[in-house]
């Protein structure tokens, strides 16, 4: 055991291009995808640009919709997903008492796909914006519904659908690394039902990665044969069905939406115990609830097809299976306040991000709830209401559990405390930013203003202006996070942090040091 | 214990890399189940793809009520045809036995393959329309400059609910040429 200490880890682009450390790899998961959520936040400033003012003025409207095509993509694909696997491979080994992931090498190969698979990606963005002649990068939406995508696509289209498949390949490999982990390398004691809630809905949320990546990944292959090799899966003119591609997609993209959010659960179910000073309260029914979820999840897809025209008893099938999923989201949100209930509450920014997620990702998933109701949906399909409704639970839900995921954790990762002035700079500038942003597009959208589209009618002129104002504000806000990042991480500056960081908190991680050593728990901890 | 552990892992790994393939190929599994029940639901319009040859024993017209059978044509873009309805639009009672006749006409210098695809609304009603005779159910090859007239013949299932008065069928004509002589692939990189 001695020994093993000695081992000398390699230095400089080595340590990382062949890092097998769960932290190592961690760390460039989050750091990739912070890069990618600047980039694609990038990409939503150019679609705010166009949006300012009624009229064409910056770009056209096809390259608008590369614009929304790619930001969807690299958002979802590269900011949110990388972001919660860098927090899993971090967190999950020092929550359980493991020494690294079961899985190292393949950790490090899940990871590496990743900058190769939006390289290519981000290339047809940048070819289309800068190369000779502009080719279209992809401009069919993030949904990519088939003819746009297969008669109608781009030569990028293939780019994209490599693309795909490669980030697939690495969700994968991360979710079966995650599942062995958690299954085999608990420290002794670590029963199931002791293990931190990040912990459970990484778990699941890993089952519902193994159970859908593989049929996106099959319908971008059908894509694939229809467009090269004479297939016709989802072209009528050989007998196939556009509509049958929806129906794929979604069967994928509803449990990927929850796989956005179920480990945003778990980061908030974390945070708000050690600030309100009082264990979780109803732990085993919040296990339970993720697991009803992530159950429903695989029953409601259509409910973004309610448009498309279904039978009777579908539409309803899939508008109460729909509403069924507040019952486990409303025992969480109702766990988390009751946790808060006489606690003896502190605002640290940790906090501070988990009560926001509270309060937001609620508004977000009651505007899901009129989403649901299928007459009501004929009229908010495809409005503005609908984009107001998934960024309130992507943004203020999965990004700002992430925020508060990183203040919470970067002094154990990072030895030193965060920059608290920028830190609080950085939380009320986005939390106003993001309501100016994302709010009035409810509004906009019961008005009848239509997503994806380049322009607007007048009467939507003046919403769409703070809207932008709002979405400019809110990318700028994000700098601040980047320099409490550069602080922390490179310059080492700040308050040196304690093991224990804060005041009593739950949880193996808080009896390493911090800054936590590269190999943690060689002799696996006991847990009572 | 080490060896133990990589055994555990292995047996874990093996079962979620079969579920993987499994769920990849159920996504392909998706594309009969989907016919299948489209074809019992009439979703999405769905008629049906061959012939019905046996009419039920002792159907009647059903003289009190009758529907309004629309129909409409349209081209795929790549579709040079001229392609219509005889009739717009025939009164049938369900129960009856209808022919119409559709025209195509092939303008082009070059001898073609065309295959009409038909969809119909309401789809609650998809699963009534009965079609003893279709063009649409084979390829219908055109030489170049000539002209053909398709005949449809069709009934309505006296069980259709009272509330549908009104269905119309739309097909949509597609250019198979190159499909259909087995250069594949062209139509979609076109």
């Amino acid at each position: 055991m001695a020994d093993h200490h000695e081992h000398h880890a390699p230095t400089g682009l080595k340590r990382w291009l062949f890092s097998t450390n769960h932290k190592d790899i961690g760390s460039l998961y989050l750091w990739f995808s912070f890069i990618m959520f600047l980039i694609g936040g990038l990409l939503a400033m150019v679609i705010r640009t166009e949006l300012l003012y009624p009229g064409m003025q910056v770009v056209d409207p096809d390259f608008f919709n590369q614009m929304t095509t790619t930001h969807g993509l690299i958002m979802v694909f590269g900011a949110v997903m990388p972001a919660f696997v860098g927090l899993a491979n971090w967190m999950i080994p020092l929550m359980i008492g493991a020494p690294d992931m079961a899985l190292p090498r393949m950790n490090n190969w899940s990871f590496w796909i990743l900058p190769a698979a939006f390289a290519i990606l981000v290339s047809s963005v940048l070819m289309s914006a800068f190369g000779p002649g502009h080719p279209q990068a992809p401009n069919f939406g993030w949904t990519f519904y088939a003819p746009l995508s297969t008669t109608y696509g781009p030569a990028s289209t293939d780019f994209f659908i490599l693309s795909v498949h490669m980030m697939g390949i690495s969700s994968i490999m991360g979710a079966i690394n995650v599942i062995v982990t958690v299954l085999n390398m608990r420290a002794p004691g670590m029963t199931m039902m002791k293990m931190p809630l990040f912990v459970w809905t990484w778990l699941i949320t890993a089952f519902l990665l193994i159970a859908v990546m593989p049929v996106l990944a099959g319908a971008v292959t059908m894509m694939l044969t229809d467009r090269h090799f004479g297939t016709s899966f989802f072209n009528a003119a050989g007998g196939g069905d556009p509509v049958l591609f929806q129906h794929i997609f979604w069967f994928f993209g509803h449990p990927e939406v929850y796989i956005m959010i179920l480990p945003a659960f778990g980061v908030v179910s974390a945070i708000i115990p050690t600030f309100a000073r009082k264990p979780l309260f109803g732990y085993a029914s919040m296990v339970y609830a993720t697991g009803s979820i992530a159950l429903l999840s695989f029953v409601v897809w259509a409910h973004h097809m309610f448009a498309v025209g279904m039978p009777l008893a579908g539409m309803l099938f899939f508008m109460y299976m729909t509403m069924l999923i507040s019952v486990p989201t409303g025992v969480k949100v109702f766990n988390w306040v009751a946790t808060m209930w006489r606690g003896s509450l502190t605002f640290e920014l940790p906090m501070k991000w988990a009560i926001a997620f509270v309060i937001l990702f609620t508004i977000g998933g009651l505007s899901g709830l009129m989403l649901a109701i299928t007459p009501a949906d004929i009229q908010y399909h495809d409005s503005y209401f609908v984009v107001a409704h998934f960024h309130y639970v992507l943004v203020s839900g999965a990004i700002f559990s992430m925020f508060a995921a990183v203040y919470y954790w970067l002094p154990k990762w990072t030895g030193v405390m965060y920059d608290k002035f920028w830190g609080e700079v950085h939380f009320w500038s986005s939390l106003l930013s993001v309501n100016l942003l994302f709010f009035p597009m409810h509004f906009v959208g019961l008005a009848g203003m239509p997503r994806r589209y380049a322009d607007y009618a007048l009467q939507f002129a003046d919403y769409n202006f703070w809207i932008s104002i709002g979405g400019f504000w809110f990318g700028i806000s994000q700098l601040f996070l980047l320099w409490v990042l550069i602080k922390a991480c490179f310059l080492k500056k700040g308050e040196k942090a304690t093991a224990e960081v804060w005041e009593n908190p739950e949880g193996l991680e808080w009896t390493v040091p911090s800054p936590a050593p590269f190999h943690t728990f060689d002799t696996p901890p006991v847990v009572k | 214990m080490s060896e133990n552990l990589d055994q555990r892992n292995r047996r874990i790994i093996k079962k979620l890399v079969l579920t993987v393939a499994g769920m990849f190929v159920f996504a392909f599994a998706m594309v009969p189940l989907y016919n299948v029940l489209c074809d019992i639901t009439g979703l999405n319009g769905k008629t049906n793809s061959a012939a019905i040859t046996h009419v039920p024993e002792g159907m009647e017209a059903d003289e009190d009520r009758s529907v309004l059978v629309q129909f409409v044509t349209r081209n795929d873009p790549h579709m040079p045809w001229l392609f219509e309805p005889m009739e717009r639009s025939v009164r049938v009672h369900p129960g009856e036995i209808k022919a119409v006749n559709f025209r195509v006409r092939n303008d082009t210098d070059r001898d073609m393959i065309s295959q009409a695809i038909p969809s119909l609304a309401p789809g609650l009603a998809a699963s009534h329309f009965k079609k003893t005779q279709c063009f649409c159910f084979d390829q219908q090859p055109l030489a170049a400059h000539s002209e053909q007239v398709m005949p449809m013949i069709f009934y309505i299932d006296p069980s259709i609910p009272k509330h549908v008065t009104t269905i119309t069928l739309s097909y949509t004509l597609f250019d198979i040429t190159d499909r259909a002589s087995g250069r594949a692939g062209e139509v979609a990189a076109r």
